[in-house]
This record gives structure tokens, C-alpha cells and sequence, in this order.
């Protein structure tokens, strides 16, 4: 089970969060002029990565909020968290 | 090499000499400069589309091209169910399909798959699950999919080990089964399918991981870099599983997957118990007793992607809780080892055979959590693909544009969990 740092509560086991998929995905905006390659991409399209990946958690049975994470597929490390709205780290 | 039969007579003969005689099942090749064809992925998956593409359509110049051992992926991590009762009439067709193929593999391939028709049931245990099952039971009869609903006694005189006392939390309160279903020796998959693909000249190579895909000035695939330097090939064929995001990327195009760890156990051996397979998606237990007598069980997938194959303990202690509770004689069973795989999953959870934008390159991807029930039959119909540049009728539903174009096969409401 993973280790999960919370940005408001510290680290908390895994059991209390739900995954929310990759971060920082942006919804077509005004949604009637994107095109369907657009909602492609943003309905169903999504990196996948093998590295450093940035996904969004919710505390969901903790503190109940989102945040985003840096966290490495390949070991499950996590090498980053950040509150929402705030920009990704380098 | 010329290839040894495999035989009763072969295997009594062999063993009077002490077993010594038997020869190596296929070559060890370095790889060649040039090939007609590359297949990425040596699972069963891509083994078994590098010899339909040798044998149903004449390409002889074709190498698997496997970063680690042949069938050390996920074709040597599942748990071996083989059905085809899905709900929608492409996915019926496309399991149906393979389900048919299975049948014969161990006579036309010369190779002793175990393949056991026992049957596999799937528990309701909702007014919900009772109404999802049984329409599933009328759409598969009316695909020619054998299905068949079981009330509770039915199911517990079909599965004797299974508890049908009206007091446990998700109570049983009927089944579907399918007597065609059932399970196989996974490795013997990948081995049968590589021994015969060898026969017919395909050059398997291990330990050779693809690092790039090369591109000509018009866009068409040219060759694969790789571990083991640059292999020329106009067409390429990627079978990757789990890291079909990470190979594709390569020549560009970006696939509608993700990547999830699944996790699967066994317990100690016993004697034979358990005379089939069960499966409950709503409690998430999935069990099957193989041949050396160990109980198998499948758990779910965890709840992030990872390329680790190794998942939560939670998640496998969940399943266990399940199958307690169905099974209560198993409580005291000790588990012999646990593993993981990483499955690519597709936002409507059915698969991808496709042609891809990019001329010459091949992608069978997207099987999630049950793909080894479609191993012949995807390579089946993959190595069609590959071979006429466009798909066979069973899977030219399954593109990538589907996801633009709305045309979603949507098992993942229609099983409501992994299957």
C-alpha cells in the first residue's frame, strides 16, 4: 500500500485516498467550438508515462481535498506533491 | 531443425531412453538485418500473430522481437480463464472467435495446451447483478454464445464447494455459466505458439528491447532500433501489453491507455476441489483450481497507473475476504506466492487490433484484465491486419478512432468491473 504525503495532513496509507488520473488535463473552452480531435484528446487521450508522472489525488476520507502528485511509475516513489492551482515543480 | 513431434508415443519412447533425447523446442537466432515484418512483444499475443502471419499468409522473413523472455509477461501472470459470453455483439464475435480457436490449438499446433472446457460461472448477487446476468445470458444466446442462467441450487450442484446460506453479507442468488469456458496452461501458449512459428522460419528474439521507431520522409515506419542495433522492417506489428503507450510513443501516435498494476495469487496445492471457475464481479473474486492443485485467484488492478508489476496487498486481501465468505473451506489455506502484471486499459475496456496513422505500423493493444482469453484469436486476426494492410470484419470495429468517432464497444458498463 502506498505512503501518500497529503499536502494539508502529511502522510497517510493509500486506503484513504481515491486517484483521480493524470493532472492538469484542461476541458476544451468554449466546449461548442473545439473540434472532436480536441475532445478526443481530452476525454480519452492520456500520456501513460514510464517516469515521472503527474496525477491528481483526493484525500477523499481525510481532509476531502484534491491535490496534484509527481510520482515515478517505475519505482511508485512519490517525488512531488502540490496543492491545486499551483504550477507544477521542475 | 528439423521438428520433433510430440506424441504418447513420442513421450513413452523418450522416457524409456531417460528423457535425453529431446531436442531444443526452437532456435536461438541473431537478428538479421532486414525482415518483412517485425513484431514487437513475444507473449502469446505476438507469438501467435508471427505464425498465423507465417502460415495462413505466407510471410516466412518475420522476427518477435522480446525485450525480456518469451511469456514472462503478462501471458505468464494471468490466471488463465478463457470465456466469451460478452455483451455486445463485436465482442461476442471477437471472443467467440478466439473461444473457437482454442478448441483446436492443441492438435493444430502440436502442442498440449490443458485446455479444459469446465465451465465458468459468474455469481449474481443483487437484484441488479441477477438483472445484468440475465441479459447478458439472452444476448450471448442470441450471438451463439453458449450461456446459460442457474438458479442457486443448480450453481452450488455445479460448484459443490460454493455457500449458498442465505446470511452471508452478498448472498448467492444465481449464476451464469458457460460450459464452453474454462482455462489453459498459460506458458504452453507462448511455448506452442513459438515452437511452431520457428518451425516456419520465424527468428525469436530475447533479451532485444526496442528503444525507437525509425520513420521515411513519408511518414512510413523503416525500422526498429533496438538493444541489439537497427532491424529494417516496412512492417511493424506491436503486441507490447502494458508498455504499448511507452512503444508506440515512439513513432508518435498516442493511445487512448493507461497502464494499471494486476495482481494475482495462489495458494498452497491441495487435492482437486474446485471442479470449475467462478468468478463474482460485484465481490471481486475470481478462482479456479489448476491442474498441480493450487488454487488460483485473481485479484483486481490497483487504483493508479504504474509500470512496477507489483501492487497493494489490500487489494489482494479484498479478494481473499471474498472468496472466504463464498468458500468458507478455504479459510485456513495458506497462499503460496502473489505477482503482478501491468495491463493497458482502454476507456470503453475492450480492445485495440488496428491499423494505426502511421503506414506500416500495427497496434493490438488495450486488453486490460482479459486478454488471455483472446490469444488466438487476436493473433488471429492481428496477423490478417498486418498481412493485408486492413482489418479482418471481427475486428474492424475495434480502432483507435473509435474513441473519436463515438463508436465505443462499452464492456466496462457492461461487466460494471475488470473482467
Amino acid at each position: 500500500m502506498l505512503l501518500i504525503p497529503c499536502p494539508y495532513c502529511g502522510e497517510r496509507p493509500e486506503l484513504e485516498f481515491t486517484h483521480g488520473g493524470e493532472a492538469h488535463l484542461i476541458r476544451p473552452n468554449p466546449p461548442a467550438r473545439a473540434d472532436d480531435e480536441t475532445w478526443t484528446a481530452f476525454l480519452y487521450m492520456r500520456e501513460n508515462l514510464k517516469g515521472v508522472y503527474a496525477e491528481r489525488w483526493r484525500h477523499a476520507r481525510g481532509c476531502g481535498q484534491f491535490f496534484n502528485a509527481l510520482r515515478d511509475t517505475t519505482t511508485d516513489h512519490f517525488v512531488a506533491v502540490y496543492k491545486r492551482g499551483e504550477p507544477r515543480p521542475p | 531443425m528439423r521438428k520433433q513431434n510430440f506424441s504418447a508415443l513420442s513421450l513413452l519412447w523418450r522416457g524409456l531412453s531417460g528423457h535425453r533425447s529431446w531436442q531444443q523446442q526452437w532456435r536461438k537466432p541473431e537478428p538479421k538485418q532486414r525482415y518483412d515484418a517485425i513484431i514487437v512483444g513475444g507473449g502469446g499475443h505476438g507469438l501467435g500473430a508471427a505464425y498465423y502471419l507465417a502460415q495462413e499468409h505466407g510471410l516466412r522473413n518475420i522476427a518477435v522481437l522480446e525485450k525480456g523472455w518469451i511469456g514472462g509477461g503478462n501471458t505468464g501472470r494471468n490466471t488463465t480463464v478463457i470465456r466469451s459470453n460478452y455483451l455486445f455483439n463485436e465482442s461476442a464475435a471477437l471472443y467467440d472467435h478466439s473461444l473457437k480457436l482454442w478448441e483446436d490449438l492443441s492438435g493444430v499446433l502440436n502442442y498440449n495446451m490443458m485446455f479444459s472446457q469446465r465451465g465458468v460461472m459468474m455469481l449474481a448477487h443483487t437484484l441488479h447483478d441477477i438483472q445484468v446476468i440475465k441479459r447478458h445470458v439472452h444476448a450471448n444466446r442470441c450471438n451463439g454464445v453458449d450461456n446459460e442462467w442457474l438458479e442457486p441450487e443448480q450453481a452450488k450442484a455445479f460448484c459443490p464447494p460454493l455457500n449458498i446460506a442465505g446470511d452471508i453479507r452478498y448472498p448467492v442468488l444465481g449464476a451464469a455459466l458457460q460450459r464452453r469456458g474454462g482455462t489453459a496452461r498459460h506458458d504452453a501458449v507462448a511455448w506452442g505458439y513459438a515452437r511452431a512459428a520457428d518451425a516456419l522460419g520465424v527468428d525469436i528474439i530475447e533479451n532485444c528491447e526496442v528503444t525507437g521507431i525509425r520513420r521515411a520522409a513519408n511518414g512510413a515506419v523503416e525500422g526498429v532500433e533496438t538493444s541489439r542495433g537497427y532491424i529494417q522492417a516496412p512492417k511493424i506489428g506491436v503486441s507490447a501489453a502494458g508498455h504499448s503507450s511507452v512503444v508506440m510513443r515512439m513513432a508518435g501516435v498516442h493511445l487512448p491507455l493507461e497502464s494499471f498494476p494486476l495482481q494475482a495469487l495462489v495458494s498452497e496445492p491441495i487435492k482437486p476441489v474446485f471442479p470449475c471457475v467462478v468468478m463474482s464481479n460485484t465481490i471481486h473474486a475470481y478462482i479456479s483450481q489448476s491442474d498441480k492443485g493450487e488454487l488460483v485467484i485473481g485479484a483486481g488492478t490497483d487504483a493508479y497507473t504504474s509500470y512496477t508489476q507489483r501492487g497493494g496487498l489490500h487489494i489482494n486481501t479484498h479478494t481473499l475476504e471474498a472468496i472466504c465468505e463464498l468458500f468458507p473451506q478455504f479459510r485456513r489455506l495458506r497462499m503460496l506466492r502473489n505477482w503482478g502484471g501491468i495491463v493497458d486499459v482502454t476507456p470503453d475496456r475492450s480492445p485495440i487490433v488496428a491499423k494505426t496513422p502511421v503506414p506500416g505500423l500495427y497496434v493490438n493493444c488495450g486488453w486490460g484484465t482479459g486478454g488471455f482469453k483472446a490469444t488466438p484469436g487476436s493473433a488471429h486476426l492481428f496477423a490478417w491486419t498486418i498481412a493485408r494492410d486492413e482489418p479482418h470484419p471481427i475486428n474492424a470495429p475495434f480502432t483507435i478512432e473509435r474513441f473519436r468517432d463515438g463508436n465505443l464497444i462499452d464492456e466496462a458498463a457492461a461487466a460494471a468491473v475488470a473482467h
